[in-house]
């Protein structure tokens, strides 16, 4: 049985889903999320090592469609909704260090 | 509220096509109904008035140049607003998409506007689909026309109640744990998952690939499945969409239950269930045998762990699907030095508080030492659920439940705690899980007078079978 969540797991997860989270909201949502997993516990209490894991109700396996061309999506109606663009790109800041 | 026969999307579609009503006198007289009762009830994000008397016209100018009409001609629809509409806000509810325009249309929008209908306006959701109450929207609740202090239902709140309160014969929404059935049962109104894989997920925005399904919402059973029948059938956008055509549903709508197998499942009739719901329960359970069928108990052990499963899986494919949202493309943008502070500002701005819940406990489940112990043990109780259900199916045709454990409550009562809100689904939970269809069809009141409804569960690909149960629920009423 796994340690129920603690204030570090949560600001770990929230860290890595690029979250920011106030103290308050660290020990709000550590609780809430304690909870949930509390009652996770039954199914985590299950022995079901012999059973087979379902990702998807009906498995289907190599979809494919012809390889015909096509219109993709409007290129400028694309860009037209995104926060920031240049030459035709995606812009955004320095990935890097800070802005010169 | 309750529909009289000149209102449904059968009658006006047939009254449009025989040019007995236009196209446009339809849809000004919806448009009137929402001008008069939508700021009460807030069941819209968007009313696409313009843009549905431009629709209405073009039918109506179609019918005048001798053009054969489709089978929604005229009908005014809701669209849930996260399903794509080209050029037309699709917000999910969610301050991160906040005046996004799709660059396509979903396949659903698409077949709609094939087959006549006319959509009127994108409705209200708890944020990305999460949520039991509509509650959880970034832009305010949807008010429940039957009693305004009581929630919708959720997440697909503003479809049922639009389609309550007469805004609009028929709406779609999205189902990823009950998020059609619940509502639909809050607000008295009929409302269909379809089989997973049945009705093209093409821009349906993402929540939980593996659990979504997009489904009608109408005042009718034959209403529904006229709306299903159109939305039905293979998609080569979707790689999940099952490689079959649209089943015929009206046609077997009348058949009878006479000689059906019903089972009224055990574990979902018990403890958790207000015993003013359980009631109805039984009386449809009474109502069937009357009509025919022969009903028994039924077991499912398995979907006492439905909950548990649901909210490991679903927040873990929320996790990996919300991760799109990172201000580089589109949406909310909150401006940093660089692109990583960017995008930790822009996520932190942009989502609600249910929605990090989410994020965060999916992001818990799949991480390095608790991946087995969660999200595998939980995929591991999926398959139990899809045998349990694969067993009982064996001695019955199909299964009743409730939809919800209690009718429409107040708002606040089950913000606090979020488990106390996920207890809303346990009886819906299960048909996501195991990808089978289920309806929920309004079945008389509550002892606070609102209305409950009853779920008619099904094997997969058998909607026929469910909603001929369903319709002779209705007949019985």
């Amino acid at each position: 049985m796994s340690d129920p969540i603690s204030r570090d797991d949560v600001a770990h997860v929230a860290d890595l889903a690029r979250l920011r989270l106030t103290d308050d909201e660290l020990d709000h949502f550590t609780e809430q999320l304690a909870a949930v997993l509390e009652h996770a516990r039954d199914v985590e209490a299950l022995d079901v090592a012999d059973v087979a894991p379902t990702a998807h109700p009906f498995e289907l396996s190599n979809i494919t469609r012809p390889d015909e061309v096509r219109p993709s999506l409007d290129r400028d109606e694309v860009l037209g909704q995104a926060p920031s663009t240049e030459a035709g790109q995606f812009r955004v800041p320095p990935v890097l260090g800070e802005a010169p | 509220m309750s529909p009289t026969s000149a209102s449904t999307a059968t009658a006006i579609a047939e009254a449009v096509r025989s040019g007995e009503r236009s196209a446009r006198e339809v849809v000004d007289e919806h448009l009137a109904a929402i001008e008069a009762r939508e700021p009460e009830l807030h069941a819209f994000n968007l009313v696409m008035a313009d843009e549905a008397r431009a629709s209405a016209d073009a039918i109506d100018r179609a019918r005048a140049a001798g053009e054969q009409l489709g089978p929604l001609a005229g009908v005014p629809i809701a669209l849930k607003d996260n399903l794509c509409t080209r050029g037309i806000p699709t917000t999910c509810s969610s301050r991160i998409l906040e005046g996004w325009r799709p660059p396509y249309d979903a396949t659903v929008v698409q077949r709609l506007a094939a087959a006549g209908a006319v959509a009127v306006g994108k409705t209200n959701l708890d944020e990305f689909a999460m949520g039991s109450s509509t509650e959880n929207s970034a832009f305010g609740p949807t008010r429940n026309p039957h009693d305004t202090s009581r929630v919708p239902g959720g997440s697909s709140g503003g479809s049922a109640a639009a389609v309550a309160a007469g805004f609009a014969p028929l709406s779609l929404g999205s189902d990823t744990g009950g998020s059609i059935r619940q509502p639909a049962a809050l607000c008295g109104v009929v409302g269909v998952k379809p089989t997973y894989g049945s009705v093209s997920r093409y821009g349906l925005v993402a929540f939980a690939s593996s659990l979504d399904q997009i489904g009608p919402f109408a005042t009718t059973v034959d209403d529904a499945a006229l709306l299903l029948e159109v939305i039905a059938g293979h998609d080569p956008l979707d790689s999940t969409s099952i490689p079959q055509p649209a089943p015929s549903l009206r046609s077997e709508l009348g058949r009878g239950v006479e000689g059906l197998r019903v089972g009224v499942i055990r574990e979902l009739t018990g403890e958790g269930i207000a015993p003013d719901v359980a009631r109805r329960v039984t009386a449809a359970a009474d109502a069937l045998a009357v009509a025919g069928a022969k009903v028994d108990e039924a077991s499912v052990p398995a979907v006492a762990y439905g909950l548990s499963a649901y909210y490991l899986i679903a927040p873990a494919e929320a996790s990996s699907n919300l991760a799109r949202y990172d201000g580089v493309r589109y949406g909310l943008r909150v401006d940093a030095s660089n692109s990583p502070e960017m995008m930790v500002a822009s996520r932190t701005a942009g989502f609600g508080d249910e929605v990090k819940r989410r994020i965060m406990l999916g992001t818990y489940a799949l991480s390095a030492g608790y991946y087995d112990a969660y999200y595998g043990k939980a995929q591991r109780v999926r398959t139990l659920i899809i045998r349990d259900f694969a067993a009982a199916y064996e001695d019955f045709d199909v299964l009743l439940s409730p939809t919800s454990p209690t009718t429409a409550f107040a708002f606040g009562d089950k913000t606090a705690d979020p488990l106390t809100m996920y207890l809303n689904d346990i009886c819906t939970i299960p048909s996501n899980l195991s990808g089978d269809p289920a309806v929920s069809v309004p079945y008389g009141v509550g002892d606070d007078g609102l209305p409950v409804g009853v779920q008619v569960l099904a094997p997969a690909m058998q909607e026929a079978t469910m909603l001929r149960v369903a319709a002779a629920l209705e007949a019985s009423r």
